[in-house]
């Protein structure tokens, strides 16, 4: 499928007191059209920033976009987001791109109405008169789902609902028929109940009006129900990405890994939920390490000297240059070149693991078997004391030693690779 | 909105009759009236008969209710001084204030709000630094130090306005920057305060992120809620400056209520500085509900209060 979105190797940094922050380091994906894409990560692992760097929302200073590109497939043209001016952003702000955010209650201006609000976006970006366009906003009113609409129009926002003011800014998102929407968490502040109407709402106006969509959360459970593919952060970069089923099913990254296994599950008794031991990394440090090496159950040397390529799952080979190569280089997730050739099916994690775990498992044996993700934790060991991790059968030794290493690495499939 | 103004009223009346009780029984605690308002070698008997005449030798909940009845009426007492009703001296005293008053407060705003908008839109920039320093200076520097260099250099050194009295719109220069160099500095401070936090609110973004110009977005957004904190903080500026300033006044020699205090408080007029306390405290009672009837037409949230 044709990619409407394309981004590639990009960077974000914020300049503070206490030095550079690496906020996004190194992301690149694609949105095809009429796809919803998943962004998944803690707080602070960049999902948020990178998304709104794309429509350049981020406050300019102290952040920078430091590199990258981010070509968007529009009808009439492709342009690179990054680099536009700012007239021209403008244009697209609100109009090909909308953007919901994560709080409605303060993400509205309290001293206007909403129709005044949703008609500012219409007025901007189309010809229609001043009565078209309160028209055009009781419609969308109506689209979102608020009763008594033209009532309703001359509203204040604090006299609506949380659930009420998302829908308003779906509303407005949606409001010139945009090609995108992006939704940065829209669901987080709100109860659950309202947070399923607002996910079946966006789910189906955006299936209805063709639009693409990339939705953040750091909510598992909505990204299943939601999203065709996922991309997963971590510090600053993508750590795994695939479908939405084979991420959830066999996931690659001991951190996703270690998110999924942090679930709770309708069945099964009173076991105790595995957690991921240690902190957030810090943004400051050097982005040339594996973000994940601190907490990593399999880190070893080479993961804090260099930043792991992505590797499709299961067969521990990495993508190199439009052919599946059978040899690995240390920049392949870094290349934006090779990035674009990105096969949209691929499971792709970023780890040096994937290469050892398929060399601990017998070469005859189908490569990924499908483990259920509470399986994959279990078997990753995270969070469970060291003593206990050596037992599960596919489980790669604790840590890695330096003296083992180059034995690991010299198999025929990575031979290329070379510390 | 009526429900909202008829309850400011009500609490503004109510205000203004805590006021009048706590200036009668704040001024009796200066002192025994009678002695205050005697000459410093008066004999007994003067004093005695000064307490007679004023009725102050009545029991205490007597005279409350008579001062309370009388203000009532709108009559303040008569001055001992001057030999005429207080409220009538206050009134005469009111315009030269309230045109001080305004001259200041214009000037302030005029200078503040653009330099603190300018200042906040531009963090970190030589303007943003102007702003604060123009802030800085503008709390720091007493009025009165002020109001002298200002007549040293423009009155005496280069005489481009007169050093006193009230005589047309050049004698009001000097006062008028004086005394809104203090309120100057504060809305400047305000103003930028204000610019940089509303800026960086979410709903500006979800602005930003319907492609709206720069400059709707000052206009519109911005602005609009940072004029909230404006029209507090200059409300609250301009009651004070209408109880007239002792210091500016005095010094201008500029025939307000400012510069009556000081002669009452000299001649021991115990009579018109009461009425003055009671005349000031309800200007900014009235300035006050003034500035809430401007926060609900500016803000939906409070005029839709239940």
């Amino acid at each position: 499928m044709e990619p409407v979105l394309d981004v590639r190797d990009l960077a974000v940094q914020f300049e503070t007191v206490e030095g550079t922050l690496h906020a996004v380091n190194g992301v690149s994906f694609r949105l095809r059209r009429g796809e919803t894409l998943g962004i998944v990560g803690e707080s602070g692992s960049g999902k948020s920033v990178s998304m709104m760097s794309l429509l350049r929302l981020i406050p300019e200073p102290p952040g920078k976009i430091h590199r990258g590109r981010a070509l968007f497939y529009d009808a009439a043209e492709t342009v690179d987001l990054l680099s536009l001016s700012n007239r021209r952003i403008g244009f697209l702000r609100g109009n090909r791109i909308g953007y919901i955010f994560q709080d409605p209650m303060s993400s509205l201006n309290p001293l206007l109405t909403v129709g005044i609000q949703i008609r500012e976006s219409i007025e901007r970006h189309t010809r229609l008169s001043g009565t078209q366009a309160k028209q055009r906003a009781i419609e969308l009113l109506e689209l979102v789902g608020i009763p008594s609409a033209a009532q309703r129009y001359g509203n204040y926002p604090h006299q609506f609902s949380g659930g009420m003011r998302q829908r308003v800014m779906i509303a407005i998102a949606i409001s010139c028929d945009p090609a995108i929407l992006i939704a940065d968490e829209p669901t987080t502040a709100l109860d659950v109940t309202v947070q399923a109407q607002i996910l079946a709402l966006v789910r189906r106006l955006t299936q209805e009006l063709g639009i693409s969509v990339i939705w953040i959360s750091h909510d598992l459970g909505v990204i299943a129900s939601l999203a065709d593919r996922v991309l997963v952060m971590y510090g600053g970069t993508v750590v795994e990405r695939g479908d939405v089923e084979e991420l959830f099913t066999s996931p690659r990254h001991p951190y996703t890994v270690g998110l999924l296994g942090a679930l709770p599950k309708l069945q099964g008794g009173e076991e105790q939920l595995v957690n991921i031991r240690g902190t957030p990394p810090s943004l400051f440090s050097s982005p040339t390490q594996c973000p994940f090496e601190p907490r990593c159950p399999w880190a070893f040397a080479r993961c804090k000297t260099e930043r792991p390529p992505e590797f499709f799952a299961g067969t521990g080979r990495v993508y190199l240059g439009g052919t599946e190569s059978a040899s690995t280089t240390q920049d392949t997730a870094e290349s934006p070149e090779q990035e674009a050739d990105e096969p949209f099916v691929a499971h792709r994690a970023a780890c040096f693991h994937d290469l050892d775990r398929d060399q601990e498992r017998d070469p005859s044996e189908p490569p990924a078997p499908a483990q259920g993700a509470d399986k994959a934790a279990e078997a990753a060991g995270i969070g469970a004391p060291p003593s206990a991790r050596g037992s599960a059968s596919t489980d790669p030794p604790p840590a890695h030693t330096d003296s083992r290493q180059p034995s690991r690495l010299t198999g025929d499939r990575t031979g290329a690779e070379e510390l | 909105m009526q429900r909202y103004l008829f309850s400011r009223v009500i609490q503004s009346l109510a205000l203004i009759l805590g006021v009048l009780v706590l200036v009668f029984f704040l001024v009796r605690l200066t002192g025994d009236p009678a002695r205050l308002m005697a000459p410093r070698d008066a004999s007994p008997e003067r004093v005695e008969q000064i307490r007679e005449q004023y009725g102050f030798d009545r029991p205490i909940m007597v005279q409350l209710t008579e001062y309370l009845s009388h203000a009532a009426r709108g009559d303040f007492g008569t001055s001992y001084h001057y030999r005429a009703p207080a409220s009538e001296l206050i009134v005469t005293r009111l315009p030269a204030t309230l045109e001080l008053a305004l001259a200041a407060l214009a000037f302030a705003v005029v200078v503040a709000v653009p330099l603190g908008i300018l200042g906040g839109s531009n963090p970190g920039t030589v303007m943003d630094t102007l702003a604060r320093g123009v802030g800085l200076i503008g709390q720091t520097v007493p009025n009165f130090w002020l109001a002298l260099m200002l007549i040293v250099i423009f009155a005496v050194d280069l005489g481009w306005f007169p050093s006193f009295g009230r005589d047309g719109p050049r004698s009001l220069v000097l006062p008028a920057v004086a005394l809104g160099f203090f309120p100057l500095g504060q809305f400047v401070r305000l103003t930028r305060s204000a610019v940089l936090e509303v800026r960086s609110a979410d709903y500006v973004r979800t602005a930003y992120s319907k492609g709206l110009s720069t400059r709707i977005i000052y206009l519109r957004h911005i602005f609009r809620n940072v004029s909230i904190t404006l029209v507090s903080i200059i409300g609250v500026q301009f009651g004070y400056m209408l109880g007239g300033s002792i210091y500016i006044e005095s010094i201008f020699a500029w025939p307000g209520i400012g510069r009556m205090i000081n002669e009452a408080v000299q001649n021991r007029d115990f009579i018109l500085v009461q009425g003055i306390a009671v005349f000031s405290a309800g200007f900014v009672v009235v300035i006050q509900l003034l500035t809430d009837v401007a926060y609900a037409l500016i803000d939906p949230r409070i005029r839709y209060e239940e």
